[in-house]
């Protein structure tokens, strides 16, 4: 019996460190010293409205803007609400249709080369942020075609988005497609 | 041009795989200070809040408890956790700080939401960002991902005491290892941890969610439902659909970085959204992933030190250690290997290189593997890529990793504790084959012994291989698949391997939020988690009573390379002689499929 008291005792106790002062000092001592970061990184447009996340990407499918990923969240793509990946098998019919089907419609903007795996694939949150280099570039002649700007400046644009690898070896050079599509409105 | 750069995803793994060794020995023997009570770091600063909590819970520190009391102790505990965690489920409408106004969970998604987090399982069978509030992720799930892993790490502390004391009766007091395991080991570190996190862009707040113009507004098209919620449907049996504008997305928010940090360090794997470490506001950038790999990693990886340094002879831990990395660099090789071949049918699209369905551009191949071997190595079960998206060979690993058992560094204690069983066993089958007298650091090796070991080892097992057949009879257990043929198999089998072996991870496609995978699968967790822990703590209690057997020439050195093959090879073939079947027919079939084979 008394074993059993000191079990809901205890566990209060500790459930009250870890489940109340624990996120509740964390919570104070993020928001005073990155601010920007607990609150979600917010970026904004030059007027001063938020344009969204620097973390996390929208929904792009006009020809006048850079495409992101395949984004596989119910309801619309990069629906911040049901994030995950679209979870089908590597044998799966429906998988290769898909990507088929996407290869295609880049095919259709005049890209002949090989195309990059991770502009037709779905990525594993459907709100990834970012792209690969090549990803962007073979988009480069279809946006300059369609905002009657020369090509040499949208390639210059995608150049200066490059993010390299962090502390030089980690992760993978990437483009953040959400900033990028930002500063072509600026252009 | 290929994606991937193996130079830099080599380092990658190497800096990470070094930096864990190099801190092994100083993270090891703070905890063994820690455990045993001795004068540490930050004992001026913990100590008095330590005494307070043994006073308001009425602990006498140094009463001692034989392994019954032990067991019973910890029972109590985490059956209260239990109770408590399923009312707040149940109840979070009504409760304070829940901002999107979620509703209780239905009773049998409460029931396995409980246990997962007891068991330090972690087992989502609910998505966080659209059916947790903040109150229950923090005072109820997050509060679990400390006390089940220190839980856990308290029975490998008194099973050790088992293996050294001699000619007792007592292991400890589990209320003192318990608290020692949070307050010293897992708040301090997951406090730093979480601010390093958000530097990285890890969200830490109680807002309300956050509606975001967007810059293109969107379309879709929505199924039109009927007064009782179902599609409509056209005369050709097609559903109707309206098309919807979207013109803003809305941001999830909450307390992240505070559980991100516990969720890894207490190899816990439980993510505050659906989409666990892929997602951005979880692991934002390669670094914080890499941190989050070096979170899961370094407290069983350190266990093995204490549990050196407690039985006297730090070359017994290092041959625990070394045994586990030789099969942790072998699993990382295995699912390289794969994903970086990729997937023939998308080759043929056009479209060469790594599989990239279901993984994250910012992460890399490295950073993506390194994570599925780490947290399926570990009893972790995070995610930072899709393991349903895995290919067939690449998915296999990371299944094998917890098929065997969750020894690879494992989970938090029980990682140690079930890979001591196997050393047992190994010292007891070696014994058996070369004449010698079957003894583990000088104490005898005998029935009991073996029988608790065997239960330790193959319990999870067992369970797996029911809790499967039943799932491929019943037409409830084959309608939750999302894929079909031999990949329908590997979910099923993938779902009930990471619940019996309180991993947590998923083939996601596989829809677990139904009565049948929620009440059998909280089988599956109590049954994989409590059978080895009362095994292991009844071994300890025949053990601590032996006396000292000095080595002698009859006796197997199990501190010297020829031991550590061994043991690495009977981990192997038992997993192997349990699973090959299953195994043959999922993942191994699948692959076969995908090169044009069958």
């Amino acid at each position: 019996m008394k074993e059993i008291k000191t079990g809901i005792l205890l566990f209060v106790a500790l459930s009250v460190l870890t489940g109340i002062l624990y996120p509740a000092t964390v919570t104070v001592l993020a928001q005073a010293i990155f601010p920007k970061q607990s609150a979600g990184s917010i970026i904004y447009k030059a007027d001063g409205t938020p344009a969204g996340s620097a973390l996390i990407g929208q929904p792009f499918s006009g020809p006048k803007y850079f495409w992101p990923r395949p984004s596989a969240t119910a309801d619309f793509p990069y629906n911040p609400m049901a994030s995950g990946g679209s979870n089908l098998g590597p044998t799966n019919k429906e998988l290769i249709t898909q990507v088929g089907d996407r290869a295609e419609s880049l095919r259709e903007t005049g890209i002949t080369d090989s195309i990059p795996a991770d502009i037709v694939t779905a990525s594993a949150s459907g709100l990834d942020p970012h792209i690969s280099p090549r990803a962007a570039f073979i988009q480069v002649r279809r946006i300059a075609k369609e905002r009657h700007l020369p090509e040499e400046k949208i390639t210059a644009l995608v150049q200066n988005h490059i993010e390299g690898r962090q502390s030089g070896f980690l992760g993978e050079p990437r483009i953040n497609v959400l900033k990028l599509n930002l500063a072509l409105d600026n252009l | 041009m290929q994606y991937t750069n193996i130079t830099f995803d080599i380092a990658q793994i190497l800096a990470l795989l070094v930096v864990v060794t190099l801190l092994v020995r100083h993270f090891g023997g703070y905890m063994k200070r820690v455990y045993q009570g001795e004068r540490n770091l930050l004992s001026p600063v913990l100590g008095p809040l330590e005494r307070v909590v043994y006073r308001i819970s009425g602990i006498g520190s140094d009463a001692e408890m034989n392994w019954k009391q032990y067991a019973v102790s910890m029972l109590i505990f985490n059956f209260v956790g239990m109770v408590v965690m399923f009312a707040i489920l149940m109840l979070q409408g009504y409760l304070p700080l829940n901002p999107s106004k979620f509703p209780g969970f239905s009773w049998h998604l409460a029931i396995n939401t409980a246990i997962s987090f007891v068991t330090n399982t972690n087992w989502q069978a609910y998505s966080g960002e659209s059916a947790a509030s903040y109150f229950s992720q923090i005072l109820v799930l997050m509060v679990h991902q400390f006390l089940s892993a220190a839980s856990g790490m308290a029975i490998v502390i008194a099973f050790i005491r088992g293996i050294v004391r001699r000619k007792a009766e007592t292991l400890g007091n589990f209320w003192v290892d318990l608290t020692r395991g949070v307050l010293y080991i897992l708040l301090p570190i997951a406090f730093i941890s979480a601010l390093v996190l958000v530097s990285q862009g890890v969200i830490q707040n109680f807002s309300p969610y956050k509606s975001i113009q967007l810059l293109e507004p969107t379309s879709y098209e929505k199924p039109k439902l009927d007064e009782k919620g179902e599609a409509i449907k056209d005369a050709s049996g097609k559903p109707i659909t309206e098309k919807v504008i979207v013109k803003e997305q809305t941001l999830p928010m909450g307390p992240v970085a505070s559980q991100e940090a516990i969720k890894g360090f207490g190899t816990n794997g439980g993510g505050f959204f659906n989409a666990n470490s892929s997602h951005p506001f979880e692991n934002p950038t390669p670094f914080s992933n890499v941190f989050e790999i070096f979170l899961i990693l370094i407290i069983p990886a350190g266990l093995t030190y204490t549990f050196g340094r407690m039985a006297g002879n730090t070359r017994q831990g290092w041959a625990i250690y070394t045994a586990m990395m030789l099969l942790f660099v072998l699993a990382i090789g295995a699912l390289y290997w794969a994903e970086y071949n990729g997937n023939p049918l998308i080759h043929r699209l056009g479209v060469p290189g790594i599989n990239m369905e279901g993984k994250e551009v910012r992460f890399g191949l490295g950073g993506s593997v390194l994570f599925s071997a780490s947290t399926t190595a570990t009893s972790c079960g995070a995610v930072n890529n899709m393991h349903d998206s895995l290919t067939p060979l690449g998915g296999m690993v990371p299944m094998v990793l917890i098929l065997l058992g969750e020894v690879v560094f494992g989970g938090v204690g029980s990682g140690l504790y079930t890979m001591l069983a196997f050393a047992i066993i190994a010292v007891f089958a070696a014994g058996l084959m070369i004449g010698r007298t079957p003894e583990y650091l000088g104490k005898k090796i005998e029935v009991t012994e073996m029988w608790m070991s065997v239960i330790t080892v193959l319990a999870a097992g067992v369970f797996v291989l029911i809790f499967v057949s039943i799932a491929l009879l019943v037409p409830a257990g084959l309608s939750s698949m999302s894929n079909s043929g031999p990949h329908g198999l590997s979910e099923v089998l993938y779902a009930f391997a990471s619940q019996a072996n309180n991993n947590g991870s998923a083939f996601a496609g596989l829809n677990g939020n139904t009565v049948f995978y929620n009440l059998t699968g909280s089988l599956a967790m109590l049954a994989g988690r409590f059978a080895p822990a009362l095994a292991v703590l009844a071994m300890a209690g025949s053990l601590v009573k032996k006396k000292f057997v000095p080595p002698s020439l009859g006796t197997l050195p199990t501190d010297k390379l020829p031991f550590i093959i061994w043991l690495v090879s009977v981990v192997l073939i038992v997993g192997a002689l349990t699973f090959f079947p299953a195994l043959a027919l999922g993942p191994i079939v699948e692959h076969m499929i995908m090169q044009g084979g069958i």
